[in-house]
């Protein structure tokens, strides 16, 4: 084992379980304004009339009249408001906020707001939408002539639901004037993009914005986009009210009005010769709800990862997401690939099910190698452990004894099932975007006294990063660890090392920190302060990605992950329960154990939750149904009591000391492992998730399946 | 009312069905106790009244009259807590970080009820805490450090 893959006690640990950490609801109240959003009740709508109840002094209702610079919120786009404007496009568009020195007071005032719309047609079925977002395409080979020539041709339409992230604190930031700007911090994955955004809606430049991030409970993603338009709205009020403002959500406004996974329904047509898969034609539609916050980059991703962990000669790819008057989705974790991944592996269970061989062995005959090229027309550079890596989960499942005698007819109350996966997560954005769009900075500063701090905007949201990044500078340089200091960042005096995202902070900005150290301890003088900055630089191996062609490597490198699970279903009640689940990852070299460890069964865990469990329905109004943790479930700690990771090192030579990217791919291939155990175990065959009790029973019924 | 707080003999002047969670939060600034969905589900207000584990938010204020209320900051006091607090540090199951008082608490609870608990004792005691991050296997591996390395404690 690499040394620096020794735990350590994390470094944030001691606030966290005595609770003196503050996160930003702990924040002392004296003095600052309360805000409460007013949001659109309709999911289409002309706002007519706003009329609010009269106003107590110290009261205040800020609105887009109130914003100074541009009412927009800078995502990747600019079409998301900060406050409505004459329309409204869903359910939880944000139209006013009521601003006071009393909690309870602004609420009533809140609940008291009239308004008047006159309703508009609303879409919410992404497939009668008519407003295409984005649409990539990309092909492969010649696919016209494999599907020509194939002897059997399997068609399917399989769909994935929305997916809430359910982190446990919800949103929240406080905005304060400051000089001509303002200052804010909360919960929050990416500090400058939270800076950006408000620099732009405030009409002020990017160093009048000063951004910190508190301790964050948990993200997902979802402090990704979202912090954005919740400092934006809490700034603009900041600055009328000439006071500090506290935005922060409660649960059900969380749950119903912020981002979500994307919903998706997606086309896969295989063409089969001789038993092998010859061609791929698929057609990916993403919901992206009312606006286009992340969606462009979600699609792209999830058409990458359409044919999964397998060379397929020729391909078909296109992708769309298109508007519907929903709330807007947009990351969480995977981003894009889980959806995908669902698609072909499920298609992959299927094919092998009509040309009657084990879905495992038709997988291992056509897994991608190194060398090979992917599918965008960029290669695996480097080994592809999967073989491997399924011989181990095999082993620690006994998947293939399992697998045979569970397909044999079942009888009795309770059925068992078992399956298996396989997926990669590629680290890093999307395509070019660490050369063109991020281009990190990391910095350290050497104080005269021989410590050693951070320069960083990378945020630890409970994944670890403040501990495996300061593991990484103390390693390099030799030092102890309470030598190295990374404290919260803050835009005002740390460089922009890129968002929070893409599972790249350790592979990317880890990699820019250690070079910085490196030549620190090269050019280490005692006594004196000193400064080391690094830049992104692109490998030199990478073939070059063009958006326009979708053509070239969309990732440096992969993380690779395999998972068999195994349930029993209680015929009776359509009930299952995970037996078992046996992961194992490869993330290149570790650089906590416990962290990554703690990254993997968390990972698969919200896996399994999205699979089976996490569903969100909307009324006929659009408006979302599940905004609590009483219809909206997620796993307890009875719901799996056996779950099991473990890892495969593959080290990636420009990750620092051979690290790959790690947080998103436990959970990317889960579902399609949990639904091929439960048609194993109720002989049937799944195109959708999640997979519910109630699905289970109309399978078991004979009735069909939604 | 009168009431106890982490040992301290505490009037309390407001209403009396005010929330416990808001005014442990906002009277006493004992910010330890999370806020997480304030409708008795994610546990993360958890807090121990007469030595039962309660969700904060579902409690009134009248409820805790001649009551001993322990919050994560009188429980970080003690030997128990440096027992737990060891183990869950050995392990790493603190993720964000925002569920991990009122788990802690949790964990208390199970200790003091079964001093060596099953797995699925543990996991059934922390049952009424949600974790989105860590999948709880490090939580209850944790539980059970505690017990062992903390024999004698409970």
């Amino acid at each position: 084992m690499n040394k620096i893959s020794e735990s350590v006690i994390k470094l944030d640990h001691a606030g966290k379980t005595s609770g003196s950490t503050w996160y930003v609801a702990d924040f002392p109240a004296d003095g600052m304004l309360f805000g409460k959003l007013v949001y659109s009740k309709k999911p289409r709508a002309h706002l007519i009339e706003i009329k609010t109840p009269p106003l107590p002094e110290g009261y205040l209702i800020v609105d887009k009249n109130d914003v100074p610079g541009k009412n927009e919120v800078h995502v990747v786009l600019d079409d998301t408001p900060v406050f409505a404007d004459k329309t409204v496009e869903f359910i939880g568009d944000p139209i006013l906020m009521v601003v006071g020195p009393v909690e309870k007071e602004v609420k009533r005032i809140a609940s008291a707001v009239e308004i008047t719309y006159e309703d508009l047609p609303a879409v919410f079925d992404m497939r009668e939408s008519e407003t295409v977002f984005f649409e990539y395409k990309y092909n492969k080979g010649d696919t016209a002539k494999a599907f020509a020539e194939a002897d059997m041709i399997i068609e399917e339409t399989l769909r994935t639901g929305r997916q809430e992230h359910a982190y446990i604190e919800t949103q929240g930031i406080i905005a304060a004037p400051d000089g001509s700007g303002v200052m804010l911090h909360g919960s929050i994955q990416c500090p400058y993009y939270v800076n950006r955004a408000v620099a732009k809606v405030l009409g002020v430049p990017g160093e009048n914005v000063r951004v910190i991030q508190d301790p964050t409970g948990g993200a997902f993603g979802g402090k990704e986009d979202f912090p954005s338009m919740v400092a934006s709205q809490a700034s603009v009020a900041a600055v009328k009210a000439g006071k500090p403002v506290r935005l922060i959500f409660d649960r059900a406004e969380d749950m119903e009005y912020t981002s979500k996974r994307h919903p998706s329904v997606n086309t896969y047509r295989a063409a089969v010769k001789d038993g092998r898969i010859t061609a791929m034609d698929i057609d990916v539609l993403y919901d992206a709800g009312a606006y286009t916050t992340l969606s462009a980059v979600v699609l792209q991703r999830g058409i990458i990862c359409a044919s999964g962990v397998y060379t397929i000669p020729n391909l078909a790819v296109r992708g769309r997401a298109v508007k519907t008057n929903t709330v807007p989705n947009g990351a969480l974790r995977g981003f894009g690939g889980p959806q995908t991944f669902f698609c072909i592996e499920m298609m992959m269970d299927h094919i092998a099910a009509k040309l009657n061989v084990d879905s495992l062995d038709l997988k291992l005959a056509h897994l991608a190698q190194e060398g090979d090229t992917t599918s965008t027309g960029g290669k695996y550079h480097f080994p592809v452990p999967l073989k491997d890596m399924v011989a181990e989960v095999v082993r620690n499942s006994d998947y293939r004894a399992k697998h045979a005698e569970y397909t044999e007819p079942q009888t009795g109350r309770y059925r068992r099932g078992i399956g298996m996966s396989l997926f990669f997560h590629g680290a890093g954005f999307t395509g070019s975007g660490e050369r063109e769009l991020i281009k990190a900075v990391a910095r350290l500063h050497k104080f005269a006294d021989g410590r050693v701090e951070i320069l960083a905007t990378s945020t630890d949201m409970g994944q670890g990063l403040k501990t495996t990044l300061t593991k990484i500078v103390a390693n390099e340089l030799g030092l102890p660890l309470e030598k190295v200091l990374f404290g919260d960042p803050d835009t005002s005096r740390m460089p922009d090392s890129g968002p929070t995202v893409a599972s790249r902070s350790v592979m990317i900005v880890g990699e820019l920190l250690r070079r910085a150290a490196e030549t620190l301890r090269t050019d280490w003088k005692d006594g004196e302060d000193q400064d080391i900055t690094e830049h992104y630089r692109e490998p030199d191996f990478i073939i070059p990605f063009h958006l326009d062609t979708f053509t070239g490597d969309a990732y440096v490198t992969y993380s690779w992950g395999v998972n068999a699970l195994e349930v029993l279903v209680d015929t009776l009640t359509g009930v299952s329960t995970v037996t078992g689940s046996w992961g194992c990852f490869d993330v290149g070299t570790i650089i906590d154990e416990n962290i990554v460890k703690g990254q993997m069964e968390g990972g698969v865990m919200q896996g399994i939750g999205y699979a089976s469990m996490e569903q969100i329905d909307s009324d006929a109004s659009g408006r979302i149904r599940n905004r609590t943790f009483s219809d909206y479930i997620i796993p307890t700690s009875m719901d799996v009591t056996n779950l099991h990771v473990c890892n495969h090192i593959a080290e990636y030579p420009a990750g620092p000391y051979g690290a790959k990217g790690a947080g998103e791919l436990p959970l990317v291939g889960i579902p399609a492992s949990y639904t091929e155990a439960m048609e194993v175990a109720l002989e049937t065959k799944i195109g959708h998730i999640p997979y519910t009790i109630e699905d289970a029973m109309k399978a078991l019924t004979g009735g069909d399946s939604k | 009312m009168i009431f106890t707080l982490n040992g301290e003999k505490t009037e309390y002047q407001g209403p009396l069905n005010a929330r416990l969670l808001d005014v442990l939060r906002d009277e006493y600034r004992l910010t330890g106790v999370k806020c997480g969905c304030k409708e008795g589900e994610c546990g993360s207000c958890s807090v121990l009244l007469d030595g039962i584990l309660v969700n904060s938010c579902m409690v009134a204020m009248g409820r805790a009259a001649g009551s001993d209320v322990v919050t994560i900051e009188g429980y970080s006091k003690t030997d128990r807590f440096a027992a737990l607090d060891k183990a869950y540090a050995s392990v790493s199951a603190v993720q964000c970080g925002f569920c991990i008082p009122g788990m802690i608490l949790a964990s208390e609870c199970v200790l003091r009820k079964y001093p060596h608990p099953t797995e699925a004792q543990i996991r059934e005691g922390i049952s009424g805490n949600l974790c989105r991050c860590t999948g709880y296997n490090a939580i209850v591996h944790a539980i059970q450090i505690a017990s062992r390395e903390g024999e004698g404690l409970w």
